[in-house]
């Protein structure tokens, strides 16, 4: 495998939500308000942490499976799979995703969640895996609820998938949320319209996948993921770090 | 017309919410699923150096510590080496030495805690060292991109006083927000100030 030590594109931070966004109430107070410091690529950017199989269970992707006790979580059963590439198209091998969300009711397994909506003792809610040397991923889960939460008096967020990766430099480092095609709620969250460009919220929908679906047993979708590319080295400059 | 340009657009960043620690650190949430919590152990046992221990919170605009944030922390070695292939020394750096670590803020007091090895410097722009430094990314409700910002050591006057990065820094009084203070032996402080009069400095990498 190649080892890519080129410096990332910049990012265009038009394509991301902006620090402070007042229909997400909490953005206000947690939002730096003096200008980001550029800095270009050193050798803390260009690498990152590297993960192997060794730190993976075998049902990790699984979470159908990877937290049932007494049987299967309650739930529309799903596939969520897809690639992870760069801004140049290229496959990221063997990086490391985590997944988390709500179970069918909409109701996380965590000491701070208070909705009504009842914990499923055979859900845990996260999952992890490796992409292949292609970049390909998939996991198993059950369609997460919709909730509500407190923002505005009455503001529900669409179901969705939390989504964390890495890359292979720690400058790729993201955090994103995949939502459901068709989902009137997406277009009245304030959370997704937090995102100022409609391509870029269309970006984080992922469509319904027929030909993944298992009949008789799972439906499918499929999520892409692009990370920020890196130049390649052709006629640079002493590498920065190096 | 010319050739169109097929570059892809990076997928947008979302909050990583209240609920975070179920996918980054279940332990946090309240309940154990995996054989092991990634990022519990940045340096592993066999690390040469100092081992240090790093405490503080995150403050919101209002000065309030924020309790649900969880930070990623990025390092090199004491001897200034990344365990990462693009790094031309990876392979001496010790077995179990991965420098990256997870730590979360505790949900009553805010406070978190980073026990590590002091990082050796790293070379930087033009070849020049960089103060040694631990590299964070900082997410939580309310935190739609993640942050990114250094911790360098107060400490090290001269190596922060030739930083490349830190000589960046505009106004001078603000190379302070990137400072851990020492609070004893192999023991430092840094908060994170996410807006306001002590905002810390936060890059745009």
């Amino acid at each position: 495998m190649t080892v890519e030590t080129g410096a990332f594109f910049m990012r265009d931070r038009r394509r991301h939500p902006p620090a402070l966004s007042p229909s997400y109430k909490t953005s206000v107070a947690r939002s730096p308000r003096l200008p980001l410091l550029s800095l270009g690529s050193t050798m803390s950017e260009i690498t990152g942490p590297v993960f192997g199989h060794g730190d993976l269970g075998p049902l990790d992707n699984d979470l159908i499976r990877n937290f049932a006790s007494t049987g299967d979580p309650v739930g529309e059963r799903i596939i969520v799979h897809g690639r992870v590439v760069d801004e140049r198209g290229r496959g990221v091998p063997h990086t490391l995703l985590e997944v988390w969300q709500a179970n069918a009711g909409g109701r996380y397994r965590h000491r701070n969640d208070r909705h009504l909506a009842p914990i499923d003792p055979n859900f845990g809610g996260c999952g992890r895996c490796l992409t292949d040397e292609t970049g390909a991923y998939a996991f198993r889960t059950v369609k997460p609820g919709a909730y509500p939460w407190r923002n505005g008096a009455n503001d529900w967020r669409p179901a969705h998938i939390h989504i964390s990766v890495f890359g292979t430099g720690f400058a790729q480092r993201l955090i994103t949320q995949m939502y459901f095609e068709g989902d009137p709620l997406i277009a009245r969250c304030p959370i997704v319209q937090t995102l100022p460009d409609p391509a870029a919220i269309e970006a984080l929908v992922a469509p319904l996948d027929m030909n993944a679906a298992v009949p008789f047993d799972s439906l499918a979708y499929r999520f892409d993921i692009v990370l920020r590319g890196r130049r390649s080295t052709f006629f640079e400059n002493r590498p920065e770090g190096n | 017309m010319p050739q169109p340009l097929d570059y892809l657009k990076e997928t947008p960043s979302q909050t990583a919410g209240p609920y975070v620690h179920i996918g980054l650190a279940p332990g946090a949430a309240g309940f154990e699923i995996f054989h092991n919590q990634l990022g519990a152990d940045i340096a592993g046992p066999d690390a040469a150096g100092e081992r240090i221990s790093i405490e503080g919170r995150v403050l919101d605009g209002t000065g309030t510590a924020v309790k649900d944030v969880l930070i990623e922390t990025w390092q090199a070695n004491a001897a200034g080496i990344h365990a990462h292939p693009a790094d031309p020394r990876h392979g001496e750096v010790e077995p179990g030495f991965r420098g990256w670590g997870r730590v979360v803020s505790d949900f009553e007091t805010g406070r978190f805690v980073i026990e590590t090895v002091k990082p050796g410097a790293v070379a930087g722009p033009g070849g020049r060292p960089m103060a040694p430094h631990i590299s964070l990314w900082i997410v939580a409700r309310g935190i739609n991109l993640g942050l990114q910002t250094r911790i360098c050591f107060a400490d090290e006057p001269e190596a922060n006083a030739a930083c490349p990065v830190l000589g960046l820094i505009e106004q001078a009084h603000r190379r302070e927000t990137l400072l851990a203070e020492p609070a004893g032996p192999g023991a430092y402080r840094f908060d994170v100030h996410l807006q306001g009069e002590r905002e810390t400095v936060f890059f745009d990498i």
